[in-house]
């Protein structure tokens, strides 16, 4: 009895990719856990190793579990992960500059210096 | 001879409605990964917004939230194990698979909301100020897709054992995967940004 199954995208998937996929995410992480506990270095430091860490364990698992990357042309996934990545930057780093921004206009100590300069500037 | 055609032609056929699907699944997911980039906006402006009350440094446990992230991460790649079993139609272990990814999510799940509900006895819910709304915000949406997740993999499971390996089920469960691997990718960032970053006060 052989069930029908489709051929499904060529994608030939390899126990050895998961394999390595997965014990490196676990070094990954288990780094940033003892980095983040060890308090050796400046927050600075920790801060960007940390964000560098989880970078590299966002594209292991991209490419070893999600297969990014194997598609042969046209590369829809790669285009709309592009994409994606385009609108998460924006939505993020602008919100964050907004409201900074807002924060900085809109504190209480600086209204009345701020609404003075207006006035003084003839509005 | 015509049959061979017929059943290639078929076979074509339906590997092009799968990577359709595919591609259409992904689709989705990208636009599930702006949904998390907003939420964790928010988090970064409100992440400092404590009211007076605990911040990160002192309501997480960082060793329980260590093997949590492990466990998440274990589930991943037992649900790559099932997606292999499912290349080679080994019925079993796409089931032994899938039961034991399903154990390892719902462990997850079952950590995480023992973390909030004892954060909410103390009073920490998500009214005690902005850093705690925007935080069980984004992990309480993370963890509602692990459920839907979970939900999604015991009827798929279900239907994998009473209909067997089928186009259809083998489509639903390559589907299935991605999603799963896609929330412990989410995860690692929730782990990161919310959880070691608050530790440290950044």
């Amino acid at each position: 009895m052989n069930p029908v199954v489709s051929e499904h995208d060529a994608q030939k998937l390899s126990y050895g990719k998961y394999a390595f996929g997965f014990v490196a995410s676990v070094l990954l992480t288990i780094a940033a856990y003892l980095l983040a506990t060890q308090n050796t270095h400046s927050k600075t430091v920790i801060g960007l190793t940390l964000a560098g860490l989880a970078l590299v364990q966002f594209v292991v698992q991209l490419v070893f579990f999600l297969h990014v990357g194997e598609e042969r042309k046209p590369r829809w996934r790669q285009l709309t992960m592009v994409l994606m990545v385009f609108f998460a930057v924006v939505v993020v780093l602008g919100s964050i500059w907004i409201m900074y921004n807002l924060n900085y206009r809109m504190s209480p100590s600086q209204m009345n210096q701020y609404m003075q300069e207006q006035i003084n500037s003839g509005l | 001879m015509s049959e061979v055609t017929t059943t290639l032609d078929l076979r074509r056929v339906e590997a092009e409605a799968t990577s359709k699907t595919t591609l259409g699944f992904w689709t989705y997911l990208m636009t599930d990964c702006v949904l998390f980039a907003a939420l964790f906006a928010v988090y970064a402006v409100q992440h400092g917004n404590t009211f007076g009350g605990p911040d990160g440094y002192e309501l997480f446990k960082l060793p329980y939230v260590l093997v949590e992230t492990l466990v998440l991460l274990i589930s991943s790649f037992t649900c790559g194990l099932a997606l292999l079993a499912l290349q080679k139609r080994d019925k079993t272990m796409v089931l032994t698979w899938l039961a034991v990814t399903f154990v390892l999510g719902a462990v997850f799940l079952g950590m995480e909301l023992s973390e909030f509900h004892a954060m909410a006895a103390e009073g920490n819910s998500w009214r005690r100020s902005g850093f705690l709304s925007s935080y069980f915000t984004l992990v309480g949406t993370h963890g509602l897709h692990i459920t839907i997740g979970l939900i999604w993999m015991a009827v798929a499971g279900t239907l994998a054992w009473k209909k067997g390996l089928t186009a259809s089920i083998h489509k639903r469960l390559t589907l299935l995967g991605m999603f799963w691997h896609f929330l412990d990718v989410v995860w690692i960032f929730i782990f990161t940004v919310v959880y070691l970053f608050g530790s440290l006060h950044l």
